[in-house]
């Protein structure tokens, strides 16, 4: 029943309007803009849901569909669209807005009515994004989603927030203006701006290497891949609580989207090309990214390069088919690897989330990042700790929690392509309880360390639900993935027999 | 039976879950009542079900009790494989746990994390049992994981002592280690066959050994050598096998009942049990089977002389753990799968027991752990005492208690073996039976016998600097006295597996019990071969009082008995005159330190050179923040240029218009 109706529209303009509206009405009444926002992410996660229940399981079709013309010169459509790889996206965007928004309720202090607005706008944008199925569309989408981003770093930010918004800025810059002139040179040989369309083109192996390339470089600084990520810490460091959050849950999964979406279906060749490259890029995400992890001193930047490391599984997951086919002679093993990267992306976004916000719930008390000024955190915050030993645990990949499946995935593809794949990316099991077990010893185990940490009060309600939901969707992800899987076969599936065709 | 199974191993989750949550609101008797009762609808069902397969006519069981998600054709499931060697484990764990759980009342009586304690040894229970029944990778390896998780909580519980929260880092981190290599023997497997499934990835083993995988050009090995190699480096890890053992000896610093459960009884065998499990595996693979038996025997012997020079008494445990899981090893090496399950089941009786009569000891103490402020104990605990010789006695293996006969049967049987390595791992053991029954009555005679040296306990007594847990100690003589009922019981209940369970030789190494469960090739089959001439208990017995293991035991009990007892002043004078072998035995052959300084160490300073040279100086300041100064060169330039007077822009616009006009004309 819900087939024909404009949901994704809906999903789009319901929170920018929300937001503008917030910012009407709540400028000067925090209250107002508090209870506003909340019930605009509210209503648009529950708007959302028709989109999981009603998806139609094993077709690879684009559902949801919506069609108006909006650019008849150049032929540039409305159309947007979901497919078993966008919809999870999507849900994971409205939910991870609910949780920003409460997340915000007394940590943002200043002009909460513009935060809460942004936060509401970036949302639609990025729904808009992972919706569009014209690449003009997707365009607009993808650069005007960075404008919320700058601004909540700018306003709400630390104090080099300046020079992290530049750094931001140029990485994203760089790399977009590429892939327009890319977008523009398929609609010139297919006079269509339609993705599905420019997955059809013949494309010659030059041609498409620098489509590749100009790709790459788009979403490889959006995931971020080693060595474009640089921005990627600083930005954490400088953003607030929610800032962070999206960042980390959503945004960095457009890089893996736009892989998924562009680069492998329209590039096969070239990505077969250059897939080793792809893959030690990956490769040193894991392993010297996790290195690297293990010596911050800033609880966020910690994290950060955790994510960057993570990231490392999704791009590795993605571009291990062509080796896979290599190495044994048949496509066994390629969708594994795709789907275990796509879960991976999800299982993040709840993970990273959670830590992200429990470095907020600290900070909120002590306005500081710095591990050596916390310890012994479990005598005063029981329940934070508990949830935290749980968000790490999750974060080193245990069994049982999200962030085993994609993981576990990834490397049994690896080891189809490669032993020394898979051999270097298990590497991770070492190094993520490394640094991780490493920050819960000395921020959360030992004695009170300090008259600071002797101060601080556990959890309140509002702090205990974002946990609890985060919690509960980490292990719900770990006990039982088969949902999600079921959602994203069919896509996945399509994608592994359309990158195996030659376009040559 | 289908609800059997799943009662068995959700009731213990129920109890850890409703303990862990909602302690506070239930108090202390209601975490106790409800984890305690978990565990003993398990270990009553598992009682059932243990009959039903061995006494009974229940079949295999093997069945999926949900998919845990499809993905390229691979069906990732949860569900239950039980036969006899699973209802054996299940039996030794849910037995096991219970004790532990009802001794835990006394033990943990003071502790202010009561119900917490009693919630993770229940998650462990669960954990465990999800291990052993698995019927499939996926879950073996979330079994696997989880107790390790329960481990790290426990091995930290009491979360203020420095020397806890490093120990339970170290012990995830190593078996981090291990459970790296597990994952990629998974991967090779399922990389081969294609299933995570037990049963499909074993139909599979006779072909998978003529299978070959290139690791790099001209270096190709077989791939199922290396699958089973790598899945027993798991092994290494969880079972704490030379040189993976290093987090067992730390991970005393944990509250003792767990040291007793997860330490020495269970969690530590997972690796036994996994390497017998997948017997149809590594019969195949000689190669495997060869690493397995020396890195078994190295263990055995030279962990075993580790414990002769501790003070502390669980580190005597410990490291006679660590020696006992070589044993284990060296019998799976041997292929003698039976005989090393057989030592995991009476180990884990009569070690559980030796824990657990340590921490009465201690209790007496007042947490004094340190042998040589102990003595004479026998005339104030009655009941310790007694049982602490049972387990002893049948950890030398003195004959008609159980570690007599599972001990001898691994010694025969490695000395029937073919298998490369096999001498070198038959007189390690051998002379470990020495090492044994020395370090074992050391131990013994310095807590229970002698003169009383309570009054040198301030000497020994720990710093650990924690505030509430020692306010128990008053400052007057030590006055030991026997423990509560909730400790002796589990004592004595523990004490009478420890003399009969090895009664079950004959059905269990020679007989039928495992042959559905364990595979083994004819001309590998040593147990076959002594079983041969195994005609009943007492035989075996009279037979093993003519084999030098028997008498090398008492020749360990008699050395200790005369060091310790008649001579007293003697290991002082010993230990002088071989400085350098007692220093490098206290040194722990140095791993701790080399791990430290290499691995630890060695990766920080790493991390910190690429931190400073890759990102912040070659990607950021010469790449990023370069372009970045570059264009801002630019713009100063090009800012000179906006000087603002207007002579300045029409002088450039006069200009540029010409140069447009001659680019037009030319």
């Amino acid at each position: 029943m819900f087939a024909d109706w404009p949901i994704l529209s809906l999903l789009i303009w319901l929170p920018i309007l929300g937001g503008f509206l917030v910012l009407a009405a709540g400028r000067d009444a925090p209250h107002v803009a508090r209870r506003l926002g909340l019930a605009v992410a509210v209503a648009t996660f529950v708007a959302s849901l028709p989109l999981w229940f009603a998806f139609e399981r094993g077709t690879a079709e684009m559902q949801f569909q919506e069609l108006a013309s909006w650019i008849p010169a150049f032929n540039v459509n409305y159309h947007l669209g979901v497919d078993g790889i966008s919809m999870p996206l999507i849900l994971l965007t409205t939910l991870i807005t609910v949780v920003v928004v409460v997340a915000a309720w007394e940590s943002v202090k200043d002009r909460i009515a513009y935060y809460m607005a942004a936060m509401l706008v970036m949302e639609g944008l990025m729904i808009g994004m992972f919706a569009a199925m014209d690449a003009v569309l997707f365009y607009v989408f993808f650069e005007a989603m960075l404008i919320p981003m700058f601004l909540v770093i700018g306003i709400w930010g630390g104090p080099r927030r300046v020079y992290a918004t530049l750094k931001f800025f140029l990485y994203t810059f760089l790399g977009s203006v590429f892939m327009l002139v890319a977008l523009i040179w398929m609609y010139i040989q297919s006079g269509s701006f339609l993705i599905q369309d420019f997955h059809a083109l013949q494309i010659g192996l030059t041609a498409q290497i620098l489509i590749f390339l100009a790709f790459f470089m788009a979403f490889a600084v959006k995931i971020p891949m080693f060595p474009v990520h640089t921005w990627l810490p600083d930005a954490h460091v400088e953003a607030p609580t929610g800032g962070s959050v999206i960042l980390a849950a959503i945004m960095l999964k457009i890089g893996g989207y736009g892989f998924l979406r562009f680069s492998l279906p329209i590039t096969p060749d070239a990505s077969a090309v250059l897939d080793t490259l792809m893959i030690v890029l990956s490769l040193i995400a894991i392993v010297y990214i996790g290195v690297v992890a293990l010596i911050q001193s800033d609880m966020k930047k910690l994290i950060a390069y955790s994510s960057i490391a993570h990231m490392g599984f999704v791009t590795l997951g993605f571009f291990l088919a062509f080796y896979i086919y290599r190495n044994t002679g048949d496509w066994e093993g390629a969708s594994l690897g795709i789907a275990g990267g796509m879960v991976q992306m999800i299982s993040h976004g709840f993970i990273s989330a959670a830590m992200f916000l429990a470095v907020g719930v600290l900070y909120d008390r002590l306005h500081s990042r710095q591990i050596a000024d916390y310890g012994g955190v479990v005598n005063t915050m029981p329940w934070f700790a508990a949830f935290f030993v749980l968000f790490a645990m999750a974060n080193t990949g245990l069994p049982g929690t999200s962030g085993f499946v994609g993981e576990f995935m990834v490397i049994l593809a690896a080891f189809k392509a490669d032993f020394w794949i898979a051999f270097l990316a298990a590497t991770t099991l070492i190094l993520a309880a490394g640094y991780t077990l490493w920050l819960v010893k000395r921020v959360i185990f030992g004695a009170v360390a300090n008259e600071n940490v002797a101060g601080l009060s556990d959890m309140n309600r509002r702090e205990f639900f974002l946990m609890g939901v985060l919690a509960f969707f980490t292990l719900l992800l770990g006990v039982w993935p088969a949902p999600l899987l079921d959602v994203m076969n069919a896509t996945i599936d399509h994608l592994v027999a359309h990158i195996a065709q030659s376009k040559l | 039976m289908d609800t059997i199974y799943l009662l068995i191993v959700l009731a213990p989750l129920f109890g850890a879950i409703a303990a862990g949550l909602f302690g506070r609101q239930i108090g202390r008797t209601g975490a106790h009542t409800v984890t305690i009762l978990g565990v003993a609808i398990s270990f009553i069902l598992s009682v059932v079900v243990f009959w039903a397969h061995v006494f009974g006519d229940a079949g295999i069981y093997n069945e999926t009790v949900y998919t845990w998600m499809v993905s390229d054709g691979i069906h990732f499931e949860v569900g239950f494989l039980v036969d006899n060697l699973t209802a054996m484990m299940m039996l030794v764990v849910t037995f096991v746990s219970l004790m532990v759980h009802i001794y835990t009342i006394g033990y943990m009586k003071d502790d202010p994390g009561y119900q917490r304690f009693f919630a993770y040894i229940s998650l462990f229970t669960f954990s465990m049992l999800m291990l052993v029944m698995a019927n499939n990778f996926m879950q073996l390896f979330f079994g696997w994981e989880a107790v390790g998780l329960v481990s790290y909580l426990l091995i930290g519980f009491w979360y203020k002592r420095p020397t806890a929260t490093y120990a339970n880092m170290k012990a995830f981190i190593v078996n981090r280690v291990g459970d790296f290599g597990f994952l990629i023997g998974i991967a090779a497997l399922v990389f081969y066959a294609g299933s995570l499934n037990y049963t499909e990835v074993f139909a599979e083993a006779e072909s998978m050994r003529d299978a070959t995988i290139t690791i790099w050009p001209g270096w190709t090995f077989g791939l199922l050598d290396l699958a089973l190699i790598f899945l027993f480096i798991g092994a290494m890890g969880k079972s704490a096998q030379v040189p993976l053992h290093v987090w067992l000896p730390d991970s005393m610093e944990g509250p003792t009942p767990i040291s007793a459960l997860i330490h020495a009884a269970t969690m530590v065998t997972a690796g036994i049990f996994m390497v017998a499990r997948m017997s149809p595996l590594y019969e195949f693979s000689v190669a495997a089977l060869s690493f397995i038996l020396i890195i078994g025997a190295i263990t055995a012997f030279f962990m075993g002389l580790i414990g002769l020079v501790q003070n502390d008494i669980k580190r005597v445990v410990a490291y006679s753990t660590l020696s006992q899981l070589g044993y284990m090893t060296v019998a799976l090496g041997a292929s003698a799968y039976a005989a090393g399950l057989f030592h995991l089941m009476t180990h884990a009786f009569f070690k559980a027991l030796l824990f657990l009569a340590a921490g009465s000891v201690i209790i007496a103490m007042h947490h004094l752990q340190d042998m040589r402020a102990m003595g004479g104990l026998r005339r104030h605990m009655p009941v310790t005492y007694v049982t602490a010789l049972i387990g002893s006695l049948a950890l030398i293996g003195f004959p008609f208690f159980s570690g007599f006969f599972s001990k001898d049967a691994i010694i025969e049987a490695v000395g029937y073996s073919q298998i490369p390595g096999a001498t070198f791992a038959y007189w390690l053991v051998l002379a470990g039976v020495f090492v044994t029954a020395l370090y074992t009555f050391r131990m013994f005679f310095m807590v229970f016998h002698g003169e009383e040296r309570y009054d040198q306990a301030h000497k020994y007594m720990p710093d650990h600097g924690d505030d509430d847990d020692d306010h128990h100690h008053d400052h007057g003589p030590l006055q030991p006295k026997e423990s509560p009922w909730v400790v002796t019981v589990p004592l004595v209940l523990l004490a009478i597996p420890s003399v009969v369970a090895g009664y079950f030789i004959g059905p269990m190494l020679f007989g039928d019990f495992f042959a559905e469960a364990l595979f083994v090739l004819p001309e590998q089959d040593v147990l076959a071969t002594k079983g041969e001439t195994y005609t009943g208990v007492i035989a075996f017995v009279l037979h093993g009082l003519m084999l030098p293991a028997f008498w090398l035991a008492m020749a360990g009990l008699g050395t200790a008995w005369y060091l310790y007892m008649k001579r007293p002043e003697l290991p002082g004078v010993i230990a002088e005159r071989l400085k350098l072998g007692v220093r490098i035995l206290e040194d722990k052959y140095g791993f701790d330190r080399f791990n430290d300084w290499f691995f630890a160490g060695g990766t920080v300073r790493l991390g910190r050179a690429l931190w400073r040279y890759g990102d912040a100086l070659i990607i950021d300041g010469l790449l990023v923040n370069g372009t970045a100064r570059s264009i801002g060169w630019i713009s100063a330039r090009i800012r000179h240029m906006q000087s603002g007077f207007l002579y300045h822009y029409a002088f450039v616009m006069i200009i540029g218009l010409l140069v447009l006009m001659f680019a037009y004309v030319i």
